[in-house]
């Protein structure tokens, strides 16, 4: 059976994700200004490795440095309410993409996975 | 602590010291300009050691292989042999020299080798005594030649020389070519857009040509944005492609319009627009899904237009720019 990767459309149905999504996180104020000086293409493609992972696809995804990349943000606020935002903005953009409801909610549950360490608690 | 041995001495890598830091440090010269990782000047090879990654990203893979790093982003972890890279020098000789207009220095190099390149790529230009500074190119390869656009900088130690010791015959030595701002040919019918602040027309004005030679069919918008009239140049060139062009577009626009300079725009009888750059982007195109961006010259412009294009749904990686850093002295 092919993977949800695969059958979403690959590589290009990726990337066309990661760009709607980060068009929506850069344009909401509950979070846009923790992105001001960041390198936009590092962070997608990131953000890319991170889809096609749990999307089955093709991934040399690396999550361990969720705890350090985000430990600066921490004293300019970073809560749980901009991790809420963060994870609604994602399952917005999948939704968008028709990509069905339990595949939407499986990674809304990997991205959830990672607020510990994104937080550092 | 690592080390490094270049000609026949060792240094010690102080914490958070660069490769580049280290040698200058210790009374080493080393050519550097923009110590971001960008200009690709302080270039060393590395004969022994192992290199991080973050001390090759952008070089070209055939540059990777054979050892060569950039000593300013070099943190490096273990013990490093290295040379000079001055095998890479190509020497050039000026050929052709004028005033584009007050502070702009039009130069072409004749290069002694083959040397390949496309038009807007930059190299590095590099004195006899290894100064070195990065310019754009804005002439084509079947020219044979390079042409520069050099704004002169007050204080600018290039430039200066340039516009005022150099003479026709002056031999220099190029690096490069560097960078991905170019007209790539693959899409002919894909729309263009082109901003360009100050000599970011250099690069603009190479691509343009490229495309226009290359028959490129889709619309090429071409905004060239300076303080005042006179930071403008090649105007009358560039409205003459737009007439000969149907497809391409030619803005020239000034933040601020003197009454001195309304006389020169009615010769002209051309429009010129005023006012902020990025925001006649928006006012004159109103969809640019699916278009072609490259973004030349001041780096708070381009940065801050990469990101605007890309919220108005340009995809990133069609997003080109190239922002000009000021070398670090």
């Amino acid at each position: 059976m092919s993977s949800i990767y695969e059958q979403i459309g690959g590589k290009p149905a990726v990337d066309m994700a990661v760009e709607n999504f980060y068009r929506k996180v850069l344009t909401d104020e509950r979070i846009c200004h923790f992105f001001d000086d960041i390198d936009m293409e590092k962070q997608m493609a990131k953000q890319a490795g991170f889809l096609t992972m749990v999307l089955g696809g093709p991934n040399s995804y690396s999550g361990k440095d969720m705890r350090q990349g985000h430990q600066h943000l921490l004293s300019k606020g970073l809560n749980d309410s901009h991790v809420d935002a963060v994870i609604e903005l994602l399952a917005q953009t999948l939704r968008e993409l028709n990509i069905p409801q339990e595949v939407v909610q499986q990674i809304a549950n990997v991205a959830e996975s990672t607020r510990n360490d994104v937080l550092s608690r | 602590m690592a080390t490094i041995k270049y000609k026949g001495e060792v240094f010690s890598v102080k914490v958070n010291e660069t490769v580049l830091d280290t040698l200058l440090n210790n009374g080493i010269a080393v050519k550097n300009s923009c110590r971001s990782g960008v200009c690709q000047s302080c270039v060393l090879k590395a004969e022994k050691g192992s290199l991080t990654e973050k001390s090759q990203q952008g070089l070209k893979d055939t540059l990777k292989t054979q050892g060569y790093f950039l000593s300013c982003m070099s943190y490096p972890e273990n013990d490093l042999e290295i040379v000079s890279s001055t095998e890479l020098q190509i020497p050039v000789t000026i050929i052709d020299k004028k005033m584009l207009n007050s502070d702009v220095l039009y130069i072409k190099l004749k290069y002694e080798k083959d040397f390949s390149f496309y038009a807007g790529q930059f190299i590095n230009l590099i004195r006899n005594d290894g100064l070195t500074r990065s310019y754009s190119i804005a002439s084509l390869p079947s020219e044979k030649s390079i042409d520069l656009h050099i704004r002169i900088l007050p204080s600018g130690q290039m430039s200066n020389w340039l516009s005022s010791n150099a003479s026709l015959g002056e031999k220099l030595y190029i690096e490069g070519p560097i960078g991905d701002c170019f007209y790539s040919g693959d899409k002919k019918e894909q729309p263009l857009l082109m901003v360009g602040t100050g000599t970011g027309l250099a690069p603009l004005y190479g691509i343009l040509c490229d495309a226009l030679g290359q028959n490129h069919q889709g619309e090429i918008h071409l905004f060239h944005g300076a303080l005042n009239f006179s930071g403008l140049y090649l105007i009358k060139e560039l409205f003459l492609l737009a007439e000969k062009y149907s497809n391409f577009y030619y803005y020239p626009s000034v933040l601020k319009n003197e009454i001195e300079e309304v006389n020169q725009l009615n010769q002209l009888n051309q429009e010129v627009k005023v006012g902020a750059i990025d925001k006649l982007v928006f006012q004159t195109i109103k969809k640019m899904k699916g278009w072609r961006a490259f973004l030349c010259g001041n780096p708070e412009l381009v940065y801050s237009l990469k990101k605007q294009l890309f919220l108005a749904g340009v995809s990133l990686k069609e997003i080109y720019a190239d922002a000009f850093l000021p070398s670090a002295k």
